[in-house]
């Protein structure tokens, strides 16, 4: 009877936290310009000494300003994505939920989309002009769960089947409404459909956007952290949950606005990208297990790792060209989504 | 040998108000379904009354459909009676917070549904849930209490396995002792011999009977078994379509008319050596 404790959280975090800083400076390394792993180390303690100016070789100008913004995007985007798919299957106790099989994603991109227009609008100083994405993301995100839910609802309880047929649907339609908007829409700012059906971390936010964006993931993970006792007995069921002490409503709205948040910043600076929310969640409860209190935090690092890994592939293997990132992770997500789809049934 | 669970009483602000030998007191309960407020009530469960004492097994006995699983949920709670009140030690039960809950009223369940695999200490320990503070990693003593608790279901060589390999017998057991591991005062058990051989049921039966007796639990069980409650229930509460026709003792409640109003069958009653009340079903040649 060995159960988790606060030394082997930190243990198992720590390796994964090694493995996610390998990846990271692999994904540094790798691009059309090749640079040394002494190069590179040295270029990194210069930015860390705030000596960015002496920093003169080309190479170092695109690992720093190109690649290391790219990967941290790839970090707060694949660790929100993953967080939140591992709360939304507990949530809607659904182990094939998702934030992009569910439409989640695709909600937050039509609020993503719809903030931009009128943020174009409304001539803001230049410093704020990017926080209103985020929110619109927010937003449409919070929304398409709420119909979903509602959706997915048959006589009172949660139905699988009929909430991802509602999830389905919700997905296609608001992506009809993507497509309708790009169609009739002009402006430079709002990106292109594939970008955000598909998703793609190419276009970089600015820096202060990007610091917001983590600063919401780390208030949101850790919002849904404090409920991850609760979430282990919500697997059980909402009836049984509230017999074994778990304040239902609070966890359920808790855990509902945080997964929102995380899903809307994820959108708002990368489009829909797909199967991260889904891929990871279930590699990790294979490895350590479905305690929460493990669950999510191995759920954001490997989330971290799944995308630094996935983006690179995107920006290397046809390069010069580029994939989108949504592409690679849909291609290595789709098979294992039917895996596990079979199974259940099975 | 296992330990009592409860070592030693609740605190005093636990000891109930008025009669002291009463822990659960049922006075006038009644409830209504009524999905669309304009239309006439789905079901009605008209007021009752009942009392039970520490160390008592309470048997909820009616046919389908009779408001068994309705008084089960006014009782642990779940919900709120629309006239009367439901006492557990004085205190409304209902309008106890979640976790206060868990820590005087454990639910056993017909079937636990599993979302992701689990292990059977796993979930035993989610029985230590409601008398944790928030987040936290369960304490030597968490363990020693789930183990103590599956020690007394005879389960504790079932530690390691995992929940969906286990026998349905052995399921009820370790669902049963994460009951347990909540340390409650009041058991409550939903139809638990429904999907039990024999064997299974009356292993069940004995362990109620023996925990209600060490432990001092008050247990409350719904049932529509006849000789299960007959030969282990001090006290029944009869119900039929949301009425309560009778409270008492097995004897005095097992009366071969009123049972036979009750479950709509030719039944035969008669009284074994030790007093209990058996029924079978009466043969017409």
């Amino acid at each position: 009877m060995p159960p988790l404790t606060l030394g082997r959280l930190f243990l198992r975090c720590g390796i994964l936290g090694v493995v996610l800083f390998v990846v990271v400076v692999i994904a540094l390394k790798l691009g059309a310009v090749q640079v040394s792993l002494y190069g590179l180390g040295r270029d990194l303690v210069r930015v860390l000494l705030h000596q960015s100016s002496s920093i003169s070789t080309d190479y170092g100008m695109i690992v720093v300003d190109i690649r290391l913004p790219r990967i941290f995007l790839a970090v707060v985007v694949g660790a929100s994505l993953s967080v939140a798919g591992t709360a939304f299957q507990a949530l809607l106790r659904n182990p094939l939920a998702d934030p992009y099989v569910l439409g989640i994603s695709s909600g937050a991109a039509v609020g993503a989309i719809i903030a931009l227009m009128v943020e174009s609008q409304l001539s803001l100083s230049p410093q704020y002009a990017g926080l209103i994405t985020p929110f619109g993301a927010f937003i449409g995100a919070a929304v398409t769960i709420a119909a979903v839910y509602v959706l997915g609802r048959r006589e009172g309880q949660i139905d699988s089947t009929t909430l991802l047929l509602g999830g389905v649907i919700t997905a296609s339609f608001l992506s009809a409404i993507i497509m309708f908007l790009m169609s009739t829409l002009t402006g430079s700012n709002l990106r292109g459909a594939p970008y955000w059906m598909m998703g793609s971390l190419s276009s970089l936010p600015p820096t202060s956007l990007l610091y917001f964006l983590a600063i919401g993931f780390l208030v949101a993970f850790g919002a849904i952290y404090t409920t991850s006792s609760d979430l282990n007995l919500l697997l059980a069921g909402e009836k049984e949950a509230m017999h074994l002490g778990v304040d239902v409503p609070r966890v359920r709205i808790v855990v509902y606005v945080a997964a929102s948040i995380l899903t809307g910043v994820a959108v708002s600076v990368s489009g829909a990208i797909g199967y991260v929310g889904l891929l990871v969640p279930h590699a990790m409860r294979m490895i350590f297990g479905s305690d929460h209190r493990m669950l999510l935090p191995a759920s954001a690092l490997g989330g971290a790792i799944a995308l630094v890994i996935a983006d690179t592939l995107a920006r290397t293997v046809v390069a010069p060209s580029e994939l989108p990132v949504g592409a690679v992770t849909a291609l290595v997500g789709a098979p294992f989504f039917i895996y596990l789809l079979r199974r259940r049934l099975g | 040998m296992s330990t009592p669970l409860r070592t030693s009483m609740p605190n005093s602000s636990d000891q109930p108000r008025g009669n002291p030998d009463v822990r659960l007191s049922v006075e006038q309960a009644s409830y209504v379904y009524a999905p669309n407020p304009s239309q006439a009530p789905l079901f009605t469960l008209e007021a009752l009354s009942f009392q039970a004492k520490p160390g008592e097994i309470v048997s909820i006995l009616g046919p389908n459909a009779s408001g068994k699983s309705t008084l089960l949920n006014l009782i642990s709670g779940a919900l709120e009676p629309l006239s009367g009140r439901v006492f557990l030690n004085g205190f409304p039960t209902h309008s106890l917070a979640p976790k206060t809950r868990a820590q005087r009223i454990a639910l056993v369940q017909q079937e636990s549904r599993l979302l992701f695999p689990s292990r059977v200490w796993e979930f035993v320990l989610q029985g230590r849930h409601a008398h944790g503070r928030g987040l936290r990693f369960e304490s030597e003593d968490d363990i020693a209490v789930a183990k103590n608790a599956l020690a007394q279901v005879n389960a504790l060589h079932l530690t390691d396995r995992w929940m969906d390999q286990i026998s349905g017998g052995e399921k009820q057991r370790v669902i049963l002792a994460r009951a347990l591991s909540q340390q409650p005062l009041l058991l409550l058990l939903d139809e638990p011999t429904l999907h039990l051989d024999i064997g299974a049921q009356v292993d069940l039966l004995e362990s109620l009977r023996r925990l209600a007796a060490e432990n001092r639990y008050t247990v409350l069980v719904v049932t529509h078994e006849l000789n299960l409650t007959g030969e282990y229930a001090d006290q029944v509460v009869l119900l039929q379509k949301g009425k309560c026709l009778r409270v008492g003792s097995p004897a005095s409640v097992f009366q071969k008319d009123l049972l036979e109003h009750v479950f709509q069958a030719p039944l035969n009653v008669e009284m074994t050596s030790s007093g209990r009340p058996r029924v079978t079903l009466f043969d017409k040649t």
